[in-house]
């Protein structure tokens, strides 16, 4: 139960549809069983790509600003913005740098190719070996929970209307059987030239 | 058995302090202050090991305060927040961490918008509309969650946190010699008249 992974607790998930992709995270932070907060967005935005951290709550802020910092300076070398495939191995490689005194986080990305228009979605474990997926990928404490709805619910093809209902529920009702999890959640449906963020209230107990 | 207890309002920020310098069973002090005040609307509560304590927060204070004389302007409550994270979770990982829980109150002296941030000794760092530490959390935040709105005026403001000092002075097992209670408002830091001589029976 001590498990720097599942002190603050936290979930997230990311899935494929046709042509667009979909991200969402929980909003709690807690201590143990203490909730702590619940706006602790687990997202976070570098251009086109989107990163989405669980684990512990400290590596969480460090690694997001330290990607924010590494994909500025990418921006400012090439003069274009990151594609998700790279920045997929940029996260690869910057965990592994840490390979024996990891950043305790299980990061998720998801986002659209904007040169070719393909979806992409990979989460990585915390020494940053990479995991591709066609369908869907989960991370955080309610991890096993997610893998049950989102099997159960995810269907290739979706719409991105249909994946934003798909991509809430299979969240929000995996959250409402993890204890450390929940509190509201952000989701965001992201097309070629379009990305809406939504805020979900969940249950508030 | 420290407490720490931060409230934000419509126009300020109260932080309060539990007044007792304590080691192991031995209360060394009552009238101890574990704030320290980083700029003209930026106050700093920490409580934690003994010697961590006091080295780390006045070394964020030169700190703040260097930026303020060197860029005659003062960092905000926010660029403070995410300065004194990034110091304690560098610290995290080194030979020694700083084992130091934190409040840091503030008004942002441009918006004048009313501020709260909780940090552990882990560097997680959340802003929140009202905050504890320690054993405080567990007899506080439920008072808070009831009786707080984002808009109270400043005597809601104290009476809510007379709540939780009552509170706490009935159900903690250890005397911690009243509280220090500070105000932050658009025109500075300053300490409240706060009275603890009223003794609180325990049902």
């Amino acid at each position: 139960m001590s498990s720097p992974f599942s002190i603050n607790g936290g979930a997230c998930v990311a899935m494929v549809g046709k042509d667009c992709v979909a991200i969402a995270c929980d909003l709690r932070l807690g201590l143990q069983s203490l909730t702590v907060s619940n706006n602790f967005p687990k997202i976070f935005s570098y251009g086109d790509v989107y990163l989405g951290l669980t684990g512990l709550a400290t590596d969480v802020s460090t690694v997001s600003d330290l990607f924010r910092y590494k994909v500025n300076m990418y921006r400012l070398r090439e003069e274009r913005n990151i594609s998700p495939s790279t920045m997929a191995n940029l996260v690869s490689s910057s965990l592994y740098e840490k390979r024996f005194g990891p950043y305790f986080v299980s990061p998720v990305v998801a986002g659209i190719d904007q040169k070719t228009g393909k979806p992409f979605i990979c989460g990585f474990d915390s020494i940053g070996c990479i995991d591709f997926a066609k369908d869907f990928i989960v991370s955080g404490t309610a991890s096993d929970q997610l893998f049950g709805t989102c099997e159960g619910l995810w269907e290739p093809d979706l719409a991105p209307e249909d994946l934003f209902e798909t991509i809430s529920q299979a969240l929000l009702n995996a959250v409402d059987r993890d204890a450390l999890s929940g509190w509201g959640a952000h989701v965001y449906i992201i097309e070629k030239d379009k990305v809406t963020k939504r805020l979900l209230k969940g249950r508030q107990d | 058995m420290e407490v720490l207890l931060g409230i934000t309002g419509k126009d300020f920020t109260l932080v309060a302090a539990s007044k007792a310098a304590m080691r192991g069973a031995t209360i060394l002090k009552a009238s101890d202050d574990k704030t320290r005040a980083l700029n003209k609307h930026t106050l700093m509560a920490f409580s934690g090991e003994a010697g961590d304590t006091i080295q780390f927060a006045e070394y964020i204070q030169a700190n703040a305060q260097l930026y303020s004389m060197r860029n005659n302007i003062d960092l905000s409550p926010s660029a403070v927040a995410h300065f004194v994270r990034g110091e304690l979770a560098s610290s995290l990982r080194s030979r020694k961490p700083y084992n130091v829980n934190l409040l840091l109150g503030g008004v942002d002296p441009i918006t004048d918008k009313p501020s709260l941030y909780w940090l552990d000794y882990l560097a997680s760092l959340a802003p929140l509309p009202y905050a504890a530490h320690g054993y405080a959390q567990y007899y506080c935040l439920s008072i808070l969650d009831k009786h707080h709105h984002p808009d109270i005026d400043y005597e809601q403001g104290l009476k809510i946190l007379r709540m939780c000092t009552d509170e706490l002075k009935r159900r903690l097992p250890i005397d911690f010699k009243g509280m220090l209670v500070k105000v932050i408002t658009k025109d500075g830091i300053k300490e409240v008249e706060y009275d603890d001589e009223a003794r609180i029976a325990c049902p």
